[in-house]
Order: C-alpha cells, then structure tokens, then sequence
C-alpha cells in the first residue's frame, strides 16, 4: 500500500555530523559493498571501467565550500535516503511497490512489483532513488534493514553499513522518534537540522551544523625554517661547492 | 527534467485523443449534429487510436512493461494509478458510444448518455495526467497552477482541431466546430505564454542552504560524489533545451497555436470546400507537432531540487 501509516512505532534514521565527517567515502564503498548482496540487490554498475561509468549508489558524498562572515570552510556532505514521514515517493508509486513501514518508519521498494516508472526518482526532492538500469526498478537506501535486526550478526553491527564504517564517528544510527534516545539527545544538544524543510517531506535524519569556528590561533608556534639560500656560514658554504 | 520521447508522445497523443472523444461525446450527448456515420466511425477510430498508441507508448519508458498491469492498484494515494484507473475507465462509455454512434446509427437516449459520460471520463483522464506533474514539489515549473488548467485547454484546443478536421474530411464542414477551435487554439495560447511568464519568474522552492543544513552565507560545490553523469544527473539535470529556449518557444506559438489559427481561418466560411477541408487537416497536423515540441520543453525546462546539489540550479 502507498497511503501512509499515520504513525509509525519508531522513527529510526541516521543523524550525520557535518562538523567530523572528512569526506573519506568509506560509507559510501561500505553501503555499495553491504547493499550489492542485501535486500535490494545487486546494485548494478554499467561500463564499470570505462569512460562512462555508471551505476546505483544509495550514499553520495559531496564536498561544498561554504563561505560565512568572511571565512570560508570545506564541508562533506553525505546524501542518502532520509526515511521521511510524509515521503511523497511513496504515495506517488501506482503499483504499491514503495512503502513505509508503520513498525519502523523505514520506506523500502518492493522490487517484484516496481515497474520501473521513475516517478517516485522525481518525486523526491533529495536525489536519494536511483533506478537500475540493468534490473529495470527503481533502488535506494533500506537503512540496512537486514542488518539492523539480523541476529546473525553480533549485537554492535547491528547498525547500517555506513555507520559501522565511519572512521570518525560521523554517522549516528537510532530512533528520532524517541525524544530520550542517544540520537535524539545528540540532535538537541547540537542544534541538528532536517533538509529542505519548506517542502514539507519531514525527513527523520538529521544533520549536525559544523561547529563555530574558534578564532583561536595555534597554541605552539612553529620554528621558522633554515634560509634556503644563505650568503654565509656553514650552509653558505655548501651550497657555493655544490653549485660549481 | 529528461524529456523521455515515449511520455512526450503519450501525453500529447492522449491529450489530443481525450479532447476528440470529449467533442464528440457531446455532440451525440446534447444532439448537436446528427450521427452521420463517417464522422462518427473516423473520429472515434481516430480518437481511440490516438489515445490507445499513447498509452501504450507510455509503458515504453517503464523498466518492466510487463508489470504496467500493477499500476491500476494504488488509485487511493497515486495520480498516476488514477490516471490508469481512469484511461481504461473510459473505453467503457467510448464503446458504447461507438456502438450506438456508429454500428446502430443513433445518437439518442442511452447513446447520448455514453456521450456525456466519454466527455466527463475524458476531462478526469487528462486532470489526473497533469495532476502527477502538478502533484510534484520538487519541481516549481510543474507544481504551479498553470499545469492542470493547461493540460485541459492544449487536449481542448487539439481536439476541437482535430474535429474540425475529421468533419471537413468526411464532407462535411462545420463552421462552428471551426470557431470552437480558432478559440481555444488562441486561448491555448495565450495560456502557454502566461505559463511562461510565470516560469520565469519562478525560484526554486528550496536553496542550496536549505538542502544542505548549512544556515547562512554561500554554499558552493568543489566536488561532486562521482565523475561522470549519474542516473540523477542524467533524468534530474536535463539542460540541452535550455540554450535553444527561445527559438524553440517561438516555433511552439507558431505551430502550435499562430499557425493552426490562420489555417482554421478558410472553415469559417460555409462554403470553404477542398481549400478549407486541406487547411483543417493541416492546422490539426501542424498543432499536433507543435504541441510536441511543447511538451518537448515542458520536461526540459523543468528544473528539480536535486540539482541544488550539484550546483547546478
């Protein structure tokens, strides 16, 4: 069914700190790596080694120089599915293959019954459907849903992917929708916003602002370096019998 | 937004398609004309073919034809579930009508009703097909309220030509039909450049700030997530017909909507002959290829949020 559940049980999403991430896309190879033998597999690659490479990725990462009050700094952005709850993705699917889960909050496609229309690729404001050419339905995020409750695995990477792979804690994992849960305390505390909220999808993930910048300098200042081209001394003298 | 070649030619076709059967519904409906056999074997074959080659030129785009069946399922949430719902819906009524119209030569009593009813089936198709781009957030130029007015006023103005083509055709010219459709060509027209208009004075409906969460001052992109273009880029990010927007504005008010007008121009004589009957099938043609190239820059110049992220809007 494409009509939405009125509530769901959990809201469970990611939280991604803008402040920590360095833009290395080990979430990004990680969640190609998991999600190519997951629930919504394989994610296709055309002319994987040729000029026009292409293929479904569910987590992109870009970079943006943002430039405030006269200072400017580089920012990693990670863009995945946000797991809205009025995803418009869904309700706009004719056959009923997208669907958000009333038990979790996460908006999954049934690729059995897509038919590969693209309308819910358009419908979404965020770029975070792509289709598979080669399978003909249309893929994206599932926030790992065969990890998370996967009693195979041991109890700490029961987390997506992306957040297990994160060298520096940039990525968070837990349900928004529980005001007292680790994430929804780590949203307050650092003012974390959701994207484009004037459209009115409101998206579960949250991202974390980078932090004020400190106007603080270095607290040890570096040793000047020796003079390269010196007239006299020791060095002088080297470099007048080097260079004959 | 990529202009897919299969949904340009369905929704013009079906928009032309709906608005003959809808012409024609009424005519029988409310006993305008009498049922004459050519008109109403060529204009219902004319219409069912255009609206039946549409449709099925629209599951060309689909990554799994064989699964469009699935798309009558979700008319509660979806336009274009509804939109299918009601397309099929209204082959009902269009038989019926054929059957009075054309193989019982009567247009009166239960006939007339199917008219009615193909008309009324007809208008809620064509209102659900500009409702899925209506419906659409992400992109301004669609969810505007020019779309679905437009969408209705295009098939009108495409099928009143087309009718007045299909009477002075099968010998028999109507004046009347010939003015319907020099109206709603013009107001077609002056709908399109209203359109315009307002498109162009339109800003996204979000900012790169907004999509990013990065509050205040510039956000530049320094590096995308991959090299080449991407399925986003290649569906979302369309921008070929952006450098030839004006010259191809230009050939749409001319063929779609000047030109037809002046050719429609000989039929509202009562005694126009091959001249007017040669210059109703060629403003009918030329609307319809005009109407295209429309279409063509209806997708193309569409632009979505996802482009925001690629520095690109």
């Amino acid at each position: 069914m494409t009509s939405l559940p009125a509530a769901t049980e959990k809201s469970l999403g990611l939280v991604i700190d803008l402040d920590t991430c360095v833009g290395c896309q080990a979430c990004v190879t990680s969640c190609k790596e998991w999600n190519t033998g997951g629930h919504m597999a394989p994610l296709t690659d055309t002319d994987p080694y040729g000029g026009t490479v292409d293929g479904v990725w569910f987590n992109r990462v870009h970079t943006y120089e943002h430039t405030c009050g006269g200072a400017g700094r580089t920012v990693h952005f990670p863009r995945s599915c946000l797991h809205c709850a009025e995803p418009a993705c869904v309700t706009v699917c004719p056959t009923g293959a997208s669907y958000k889960r009333a038990s979790d909050g996460i908006v999954l496609v049934d690729e059995d019954k897509c038919i590969g229309c693209k309308l819910c690729s358009w419908a979404c404001p965020y770029g975070a459907r792509e289709f598979d050419a080669i399978v003909g339905v249309m893929k994206k995020c599932t926030l790992c849903v065969d990890r998370i409750y996967n009693e195979n695995l041991r109890e700490e990477d029961r987390v997506p992917a992306c957040v297990a792979a994160c060298p520096t804690g940039a990525r968070h994992f837990g349900d928004l929708g529980d005001p007292t849960s680790p994430v929804s305390r780590l949203v307050e505390e650092r003012e974390g916003v959701a994207l484009m909220p004037e459209l009115g999808y409101r998206p579960t993930n949250r991202y974390l602002p980078p932090r004020a910048r400190t106007e603080r300098a270095p607290s040890i200042a570096a040793a000047p370096l020796e003079d390269v081209a010196p007239d006299g001394g020791f060095l002088g003298w080297v470099d007048r019998v080097l260079s004959r | 937004m990529h202009p897919a070649y299969s949904v340009i030619f369905f929704t013009t076709a079906t928009g032309a398609g709906y608005g003959l059967l809808a012409a024609l519904g009424l005519i029988a409906g409310f006993g305008v004309a009498p049922a004459d056999f050519w008109l109403g074997l060529v204009g219902l074959v004319l219409a069912l073919g255009l609206i039946s080659t549409g449709l099925l030129s629209s599951t060309g785009h689909l990554g799994r034809p064989e699964r469009a069946w699935r798309a009558f399922s979700q008319w509660r949430s979806s336009w274009l579930s509804r939109e299918g719902v009601a397309a099929v819906a209204t082959f009902l009524p269009a038989v019926l009508l054929g059957l009075g119209w054309v193989v019982l030569g009567r247009t009166d009593g239960w006939v007339a009703l199917s008219g009615i009813a193909v008309a009324l089936c007809a208008a809620l198709t064509v209102c659900c097909t500009a409702m899925i781009y209506a419906s659409l957030k992400p992109i301004a130029q669609w969810h505007s309220p020019f779309t679905l007015p437009g969408y209705l006023v295009y098939a009108a103005a495409s099928g009143t030509t087309l009718l007045a083509a299909v009477l002075a055709a099968t010998g028999q010219p109507a004046p009347i039909a010939n003015l319907a459709a020099l109206v709603l060509t013009l107001l077609a027209g002056a709908w399109k450049i209203a359109t315009w208009r307002h498109d162009d004075r339109l800003a996204m409906p979000a900012t790169i700030n907004s999509a990013t969460g990065l509050a205040g001052g510039t956000v530049r992109s320094i590096e995308w997530p991959h090299t080449e273009e991407n399925y986003l880029l290649k569906e979302m990010g369309y921008r070929v017909a952006r450098k030839h927007r004006d010259r191809l504005r230009a050939l749409v008010l001319f063929a779609a909507f000047a030109l037809p007008t002046l050719l429609l121009l000989p039929g509202l004589a009562a005694e126009a002959g091959i001249i007017g009957a040669a210059c109703a099938v060629l403003a009918a043609l030329c609307q319809f290829l005009g109407l295209l190239v429309e279409r063509w820059l209806f997708f193309a110049e569409a632009k979505h949020t996802v482009t925001l992220y690629y520095g690109r809007a």
